[in-house]
């Protein structure tokens, strides 16, 4: 034990912890609540995930959800990862500063802003609002989050790795797509399931931006939740945080493995 | 002696040197440089590059012939990798031309040049397995599989890296992935191979089995090797020539012995080795004879080598190495290259010592004296005064 | 770099995000300057392209800056603004007051839990933001957990009003943005040497002297970081207001919201949003300031 972790850090540590955690899991234990009132417990039940799976409206609302996340997700990360290509390796072009800002500015913008001035957009060229608007909207914000995590990754990567598949003869494109990509490909990845949840939370831009017969998850459980709390938004609640915390752990399982794999073939020889 | 059909110790002629003596051991009677009518086979002319204002190359000439084993030396920010990478492609002369075997390289990409680099860092694909890191070039080239195999397979042995043809580069150490390194670039047998401080990473030990290793190598292959370093050991080690860099220029190309024995300036004698340099004033200069009065106080009298302006009442370096001093109790016979001092350092390093003997002017003199007998009757000590002489030839006047 | 690729590395997404970012903003500053009207889209003038450029000099004759007065003279928005500011300050605060002890401990932890610690502080970043908000609408209400959890120990007889309380909200930025909080605190503090302050005590700190004076000095450009990183979405923050907020809670986001969505006045929330703007370039300069200054320190 490390001399200097005192009572004073592990009481910290323990109630930084509860306050993070302790709100999600009175959420969770609450979607197997029999009682309808949702803060008087009144025995476990799975009624309410019965109930979540034949209303129409949430699971039509899940549908689009993960259309768009998907959809978003996977543009975004094309994007991203050039532009993380971009901002770091293309150093002098016209034209440069602007493109930084606005890789950078969407990250700070207040959500309301952009959802705002994308609605804007949308009315002005006449594009009819939906789920196309939607997904073009998310993948916007989301390449920047995207570039972001790649980016990280980039500069810490050897330019030569590059330099020498082009060396042993590949072209620009083989090189990068041969050697730099599968070397940040968890980067990659990484900023895929980051655009794919900021797809999955997102409440705001989505509201600006979606339209009639788009209504995505959050945008209905957002309008529940001004009704009231219901213990059936406490199950899509944790059914939405059992998908993420899955993914989460299958990612970084995944990854540890590859550790160990390594560190295997290492003692074989 | 011969090694593999070099003549080793063969002594060679050239003006500069005093009295036509050798200068030293090298390598192997290859001097194609000395013979006119020898093609170069890399060939710089004119190469210029700058990155914004900065002149990392500037208006450079430079021949390199093949099966020479060549190397870049200087300081870091000298221009010496920039000079590489222009020649693997990665970077485009501003001006000037750079030819391969007569042909130029002026816009030929990376991926297409008959040129194969050795990088600093390695750049071992770290996804790969050591077989798949030195078959990648192969592949790349379409070479069918079943010689790709037996290529890879060869060149594993060679490397001796058999055992470890599927380990991934972070299983190795650091000697192994150096190898691997070595062994991806020649494998596709490329005109000239480029080598980016190939050994910097190395510890002492491993660097210096691993310099003879390369010289065999290049030898048995047959290839043209360029190295950038700023290890000067290295270079005088594994070089057939030198070429001494800084400010983006080249100061001196030579052998290691001319670089080391007759450098042309003061930069290159300090550069290469420890030096001794006094200041001084030419009193006298005939074709044979350049006799300096040193500012220290002592006469110096010194081997004509230079063919330059240097002319009488000309203020000049001379600059003599440490081990060509002579340390001695009694005052040698002869009035000059003698002077006086104290002994004020000692440094034992075992095959030789070093003495700081400081003059009467206060300026430092370093001698070393190998310890050829295992015991010495009269041990010099600290404070013992000493004088301190050395022959014409041991050292060389340089234009100030 | 073949230039086949490089022109699409940096074109494609370039010209994506002038379409889809530089594109919308410039059209929310010309709304900004138009009229609301009842028509779709709400707002005039509209540029008529058909007449070509006489037609837009014309449109652009007929821009006012009437919404920025209207803003500018509204105390209800003038409010808006200034309770965000404040808002975001309390909460930054408190979240450090949370934050800077728990990144403290985390650092000082056992190497070998270090990695699950952190895991769990990045975890809730993962999770959705609204179904965060969501559960502490469970606790806070005034018949919810908290409270009958305080009054069954008999702490309290009256249940606590916090729900749609400004209270609320501080609760609900601190727990939402508390890992932007730790993180680049816990990355300063676990680099720092620990024998730094065991040198000050050699040269004779008490304990909290060698903590002020080495280990918060040390920790200061992360602290700085976490504040920014709290302070700056805060201001615009919509959802956590509008959720545990309540009525009474003025806050900018919720007000430009409601002016697009209830007022219609497409005009004045463009307004709204570009002064929202203008109000977050400062701490996004001081921000970005800092941040080179940590990287000039590190070199």
């Amino acid at each position: 034990m490390n001399k200097n972790w005192s009572a004073f850090n592990i009481v910290s540590v323990v109630f930084g912890f509860t306050f993070l955690y302790l709100p999600i899991v009175l959420l969770i234990v609450y979607s197997f609540n029999a009682s309808k009132l949702v803060t008087v417990w009144g025995g476990f039940s799975t009624h309410w995930y019965s109930e979540m799976l034949s209303n129409q409206g949430l699971m039509d609302a899940a549908w689009v959800t993960a259309r768009v996340g998907l959809l978003s997700a996977t543009v975004a990360t094309v994007l991203g990862t050039l532009a993380a290509l971009t901002l770091v390796r293309h150093t002098r072009f016209r034209g440069r500063t602007l493109f930084t800002g606005m890789v950078y500015a969407p990250l700070v913008m207040p959500e309301v802003i952009t959802g705002l001035s994308l609605l804007l957009l949308f009315v002005s060229i006449g594009f009819e609002r939906g789920f196309w608007t939607v997904s073009l909207a998310h993948i916007t914000f989301s390449m920047c989050f995207v570039a972001v995590v790649v980016q990280s990754r980039l500069v810490s990567y050897d330019m030569s790795l590059e330099e020498a598949a082009q060396d042993l003869g590949c072209t620009p494109f083989e090189a990068f797509y041969k050697i730099t990509l599968p070397v940040i490909l968890p980067a990659v990845i990484a900023g895929w399931m980051l655009a794919f949840t900021l797809s999955l939370d997102d409440l705001v831009i989505a509201s600006f931006t979606s339209g009639p017969g788009a209504t995505t998850l959050p945008m209905k459980i957002f309008s529940q939740v001004r009704l009231g709390v219901t213990p059936e938004i406490n199950a899509v609640c944790t059914v939405l945080i059992g998908f993420v915390a899955t993914g989460v752990i299958i990612a970084s399982l995944i990854n540890k493995r590859r550790m160990v794999n390594n560190a295997r073939t290492d003692a074989d020889i | 002696m011969t090694v593999r059909g070099f003549s080793f110790s063969a002594p060679f002629f050239k003006p500069d040197v005093p009295f036509m003596k050798s200068l030293g051991s090298t390598r192997r009677s290859f001097t194609p440089w000395l013979d006119a009518d020898a093609k170069p086979y890399i060939s710089f002319q004119n190469v210029t590059k700058k990155f914004g204002d900065f002149v990392a190359v500037d208006n450079l000439t430079l021949n390199i012939y093949e099966r020479e084993f060549y190397s870049l030396l200087g300081p870091s920010g000298c221009g010496k990798t920039t000079l590489l990478r222009m020649l693997a492609g990665f970077e485009e002369p501003s001006s000037g031309e750079i030819f391969l075997d007569g042909v130029s390289l002026k816009g030929v990409p990376p991926h297409k040049r008959p040129v194969n680099m050795m990088f600093q860092s390695y750049a071992l694909f770290p996804h790969m397995s050591v077989r798949d890191n030195i078959a990648f070039g192969l592949k790349q080239a379409g070479i069918a599989k079943a010689q790709i195999t037996e290529r890879v397979d060869a060149i594993l042995k060679l490397v001796k890296l058999e055992e470890f043809a599927k380990r991934k580069p972070d299983q190795l150490s650091g000697g192994q992935r150096q190898r691997v390194a070595l062994a991806r670039s020649v494998v596709l047998r490329p005109k000239l191979l480029l080598l980016d401080e190939p050994l910097g990473a190395l510890d002492k030990k491993l660097r210096e089995e691993t310099q003879f290793e390369l010289m065999d190598l290049q030898q048995d292959l047959g290839l043209t090797f360029m190295i950038v370093t700023h290890d000067q050991e290295e270079a005088m080690t594994m070089s057939d020539r030198i070429a001494v860099m800084d400010k983006g220029t080249v100061i001196q190309t030579g052998t290691p012995a001319e670089i080391y024995e007759a450098p042309n300036s003061r930069y290159v004698a300090d550069f290469i080795g420890t030096v001794n340099t006094f200041e001084g004033k030419v009193v006298e200069k005939t074709d044979k004879m350049t006799t300096l009065l040193g500012n220290d106080g002592f006469t110096i009298e010194a081997v004509t080598t230079d063919r330059s302006a240097l002319t009488k009442d000309k203020m000049a370096w001379f600059s003599i190495r440490p081990e060509k001093i002579k340390v001695s109790r009694k005052k040698p016979e002869k009035q000059t290259n003698a002077v006086e001092g104290e002994i004020w350092d000692i440094g034992y390093l075992g095959d030789m010592t070093l003495f700081n003997v400081k003059l009467d002017s206060g300026t430092i003199m370093r001698a070393s004296v190998l310890n050829a007998k295992r015991t010495v009757d009269d041990p010099i000590g600290y404070e013992d005064r000493v004088w301190l002489s050395f022959d014409p030839d041991a050292g060389i006047v340089l234009e100030r | 770099m073949g230039s086949f690729f490089k022109r699409i590395t940096i074109g494609l997404p370039y010209f994506w995000l002038c379409i889809l970012f530089l594109l919308p903003f410039l059209i929310v500053l010309r709304v900004a300057f138009s009229e609301p009207v009842l028509a779709m889209p709400p707002f005039a003038p509209q540029f008529d392209l058909s007449e070509g450029w006489q037609g837009f000099v014309q449109s652009v004759s007929q821009f006012t800056t009437y919404n920025f007065q209207f803003v500018f003279e509204d105390s209800l928005y003038t409010n808006a603004y200034l309770s965000s500011l404040r808002i975001a300050l309390i909460s930054t605060l408190l979240t450090l007051a949370i934050g800077f002890p728990l990144a403290y401990g985390m650092a000082r932890s056992p190497m070998t839990i270090r990695p699950i610690l952190l895991m769990l502080v990045i975890l809730p970043f993962w999770t959705s933001f609204l179904i965060r908000v969501y559960a502490w609408i469970g606790i806070l209400k005034p018949e919810g957990l908290m409270n009958q959890f305080l009054m069954s120990v008999g702490i309290i007889s009256t249940p606590l009003r916090i729900y749609n309380t400004e209270i609320a909200v501080y609760i609900g930025i601190v727990y939402s943005y508390l890992p932007f909080m730790v993180l680049p605190i816990y990355a300063t503090l676990e680099k720092m040497d620990y024998s730094f302050v065991e040198a000050a005590r050699d040269l004779g700190c008490s304990s909290i002297g060698a903590f002020w004076k080495i280990t918060a000095r040390l920790a200061l450009p992360g602290v700085l970081a976490g504040c920014f990183l709290v302070f700056i979405p805060a201001i615009g923050e919509f959802v956590i207001p509008e959720l545990l907020g309540g009525s009474q809670t003025l806050m900018i986001g919720k007000t430009l919201w409601s002016e697009f969505f209830n007022n219609r006045d497409w005009p004045v929330a463009s307004t709204v949003a570009i002064i929202l703007l203008a109000i977050l370039v400062v701490p996004i300069v001081l921000f970005q300031n800092a941040q080179a200054r940590a990287t000039e320190a590190n070199r």
